[in-house]
């Protein structure tokens, strides 16, 4: 079984690394500033320790005052796992990065946020709409959302 | 184990033979005369075999009796039509089990489950590559109105927006019994269906420039 890592076991690597990045700690996820995510991302996917090479899911969550990305990374060689979150506060037109260029399974599911969600991936290779058709008006996982 | 030969039998040899030689004499003796025919009846055919009826009755009796299936299953109640497929409940039994993988080849749609808005296009497809005379059995809560995702963003609210619905079976999933029942339905529907023209309606070659 995979142990969730306490996010405490790493903040203090990630604050002296990249200062300023992490908005904040929770028990068991960091926040990082969204524009910071590719670089702490990468460095939890590469450094020797961290290794979180295995992606398990992203999704989003609307928050009303902003949208909330998580994703759950996973380190096979200490088989251990960490929750990353990244916050965009505008609802107009929410970007978050993409992960994709780390991750390859990143790809359908950022699809899905931007489908179901609305939330634009920059530097995503084929943003657009999986399982609605294209002219659907809305987003219908938002709380704002209706018919 | 070996037998060992001066074991007693039932009959001797020679009671054997004797045997053997009475069946053949009684064969022989019953055998003089050659045995009719099996084809003679073949000349009251027409005493026999016709039987008066409506043109109407006929067709409708070919169409009830060989429903076919369309494979068009968009979601769960799928597995309700598969046991109902099943040994357990059979439908073959009433001659209505064959599933066409391939529209053309079938005349009955059994809309089981729900629709989504994104797939609404081809099974409006499928239906339209089904050769008439065909129909459509909405199976299921979602089959008919869209059941608990009527409200859904995404659900067609029932398939007769799609398709026109001959027979609505409710349930959610319908048990076998009730979709073999609603095949049932259909087949006395189809039985009263009139399939001739009248001849007052066909064109008339004879009399020109009138219907």
């Amino acid at each position: 079984m995979t142990v969730a890592i306490s996010a405490k076991e790493i903040i203090s690597q990630l604050n002296t690394k990249f200062p300023g990045a992490i908005e904040e700690a929770g028990a068991d996820s960091v926040l990082v500033k969204s524009d910071s995510l590719l670089a702490v991302a990468e460095y939890l996917k590469t450094a020797e320790g961290f290794k979180f090479e295995y992606l398990n899911y992203i999704t989003a969550v609307d928050y009303y005052s902003y949208f909330e990305v998580v994703y759950q990374i996973t380190s096979l060689e200490s088989n251990r796992s960490v929750v990353l979150k990244a916050r965009s506060y505008t609802r107009d037109n929410p970007t978050v990065p993409s992960v994709t260029g780390l991750w390859q399974g990143a790809d359908f599911q950022e699809r899905e946020i931007y489908d179901l969600m609305g939330i634009t991936f920059e530097g995503h290779p084929n943003l657009k709409r999986i399982f609605l058709w294209d002219g659907f008006p809305g987003y219908p996982l938002r709380k704002d959302f209706n018919q | 184990m070996e037998i060992s030969s001066d074991k007693d039998y039932i009959y001797t040899s020679s009671e054997l033979d004797y045997q053997e030689g009475q069946l053949i004499e009684e064969v022989k003796a019953s055998s003089r005369e050659s045995i009719q025919d099996p084809d003679a009846w073949l000349d009251e055919e027409l005493k026999r075999n016709i039987l008066l009826t409506s043109v109407d009755w006929v067709l409708d009796w070919a169409r009830r009796s060989s429903l076919w299936t369309a494979i068009c299953f968009p979601a769960c109640c799928a597995f309700e039509f598969i046991a109902a497929e099943g040994p357990r409940f059979d439908m073959s039994r009433f001659g209505m089990e064959i599933l066409r993988a391939s529209p053309r080849q079938a005349d009955l749609m059994i809309t089981a489950g729900t629709l989504t808005w994104k797939m609404a296009p081809n099974v409006r497809r499928i239906y339209n590559q089904m050769p008439d005379p065909k129909w459509v059995i909405a199976m299921g809560a979602c089959g008919i109105s869209g059941g608990i995702f009527r409200s859904s963003y995404n659900v067609v609210p029932g398939y007769n927006k799609i398709v026109p619905v001959d027979v609505y079976v409710p349930g959610c999933p319908p048990r076998p019994e009730a979709l073999i029942y609603a095949v049932q339905m259909l087949q006395k529907k189809i039985a009263k269906a009139k399939v001739v023209p009248d001849l007052s309606e066909l064109p008339n070659p004879l009399r020109k420039g009138k219907k």
